[in-house]
């Protein structure tokens, strides 16, 4: 697998709701009621439920992992949760390389990772590393 | 603001929390990777263990602490369910009661991938506090970092966690 800046990934368009989110919340314990009830969302400030940031971030490892080749790793991820992702709105999840260089045995690319909104506003901006044999 | 006492500014490095978990189950991670990938199937080597070179492992984002844990510190003071101020009730000191908790951010650097099987301990520092003002008035911000490590001792992840409290 060739590493090259400048190479961008994209999940694709999608949205999500309760449906997603309960399946993440029965398996990640997070059942809490900014993300299952859109009256808690709105007593919290939004506009209704928001989905949680560790689905978010789960989703940006899904991407990643997707573009990796199976023997490929995600050496680290930071992301921040700047704006809520609402239920039922479009998003997307991205990428790009940004840096690419070798390390013992390793090429390792270092990426910007986001996830915007349908209007390309970013709602939670981030950084990657990931690394594949040389 | 005043939203950080004098004995949460001392209470900056402590050892917030540890915890230990079950045994990692094929099935946890099964589960896991449905959740994620929902509606669309997860990758083969995630859930079939016939074309899983060595076994399934675990993706990096996957949670083995998730709902019971086998062991875990004793708070000080027992927080409630979904308690804003647990950091501070596990070391024993108030917090500032604010009604509202979300998640400001991740930074997470992983080591050896988790394993059916793997017992995974975490322990948890308390790193940071802020104080600022955003849309929904004060907020405090807390980092904390924790570290997990396997039964033998191999670093699994480092993460940082940002909480916003308004």
């Amino acid at each position: 697998m060739e590493l090259k800046v400048g190479h961008e990934l994209a999940a694709g368009p999608r949205c999500t709701g309760f449906a997603e989110w309960n399946r993440y919340a029965a398996v990640n314990d997070e059942f809490v009621p900014i993300h299952m009830d859109d009256e808690e969302g709105r007593r919290a400030g939004y506009p209704g439920a928001i989905m949680m940031g560790r689905l978010q971030w789960s989703y940006v490892h899904r991407l990643l992992r997707e573009w990796l080749p199976p023997q490929g790793r995600i050496v680290s991820v930071a992301l921040r949760f700047r704006e809520p992702t609402l239920r039922g709105a479009l998003f997307d999840v991205k990428a790009r390389v940004i840096a690419v260089r070798t390390e013992a045995d390793e090429h390792h690319a270092d990426l910007e990772v986001w996830a915007e909104d349908e209007t390309g506003k970013v709602l939670a901006p981030g950084t990657a590393t990931v690394a594949v044999p040389a | 603001m005043g939203l950080v006492s004098d004995e949460m500014r001392a209470g900056v490095g402590s050892v917030i929390d540890w915890e230990v978990s079950f045994p990692v189950a094929a099935s946890d991670i099964r589960r896991w990777m449905i959740a994620i990938y929902y509606p669309d199937p997860p990758p083969r080597r995630f859930w079939d263990e016939t074309t899983a070179p060595g076994g399934i492992v675990a993706p990096e984002e996957f949670n083995p602490f998730a709902w019971m844990v086998a062991e875990r510190r004793k708070p000080v003071i027992a927080p409630l369910a979904r308690d804003t101020d647990w950091i501070e009730k596990f070391i024993g000191i108030t917090g500032p009661g604010l009604r509202n908790q979300i998640n400001g951010g991740t930074e997470a650097t992983y080591g050896v991938p988790m394993r059916p099987g793997d017992v995974i301990r975490s322990e948890t520092r308390l790193v940071d506090y802020q104080e600022k003002t955003g849309r929904m008035g004060p907020m405090l911000i807390s980092v904390t970092e924790a570290v997990w490590t396997n039964q033998v001792g191999e670093r699994v992840r480092v993460e940082r966690q940002t909480a916003i409290r308004y």
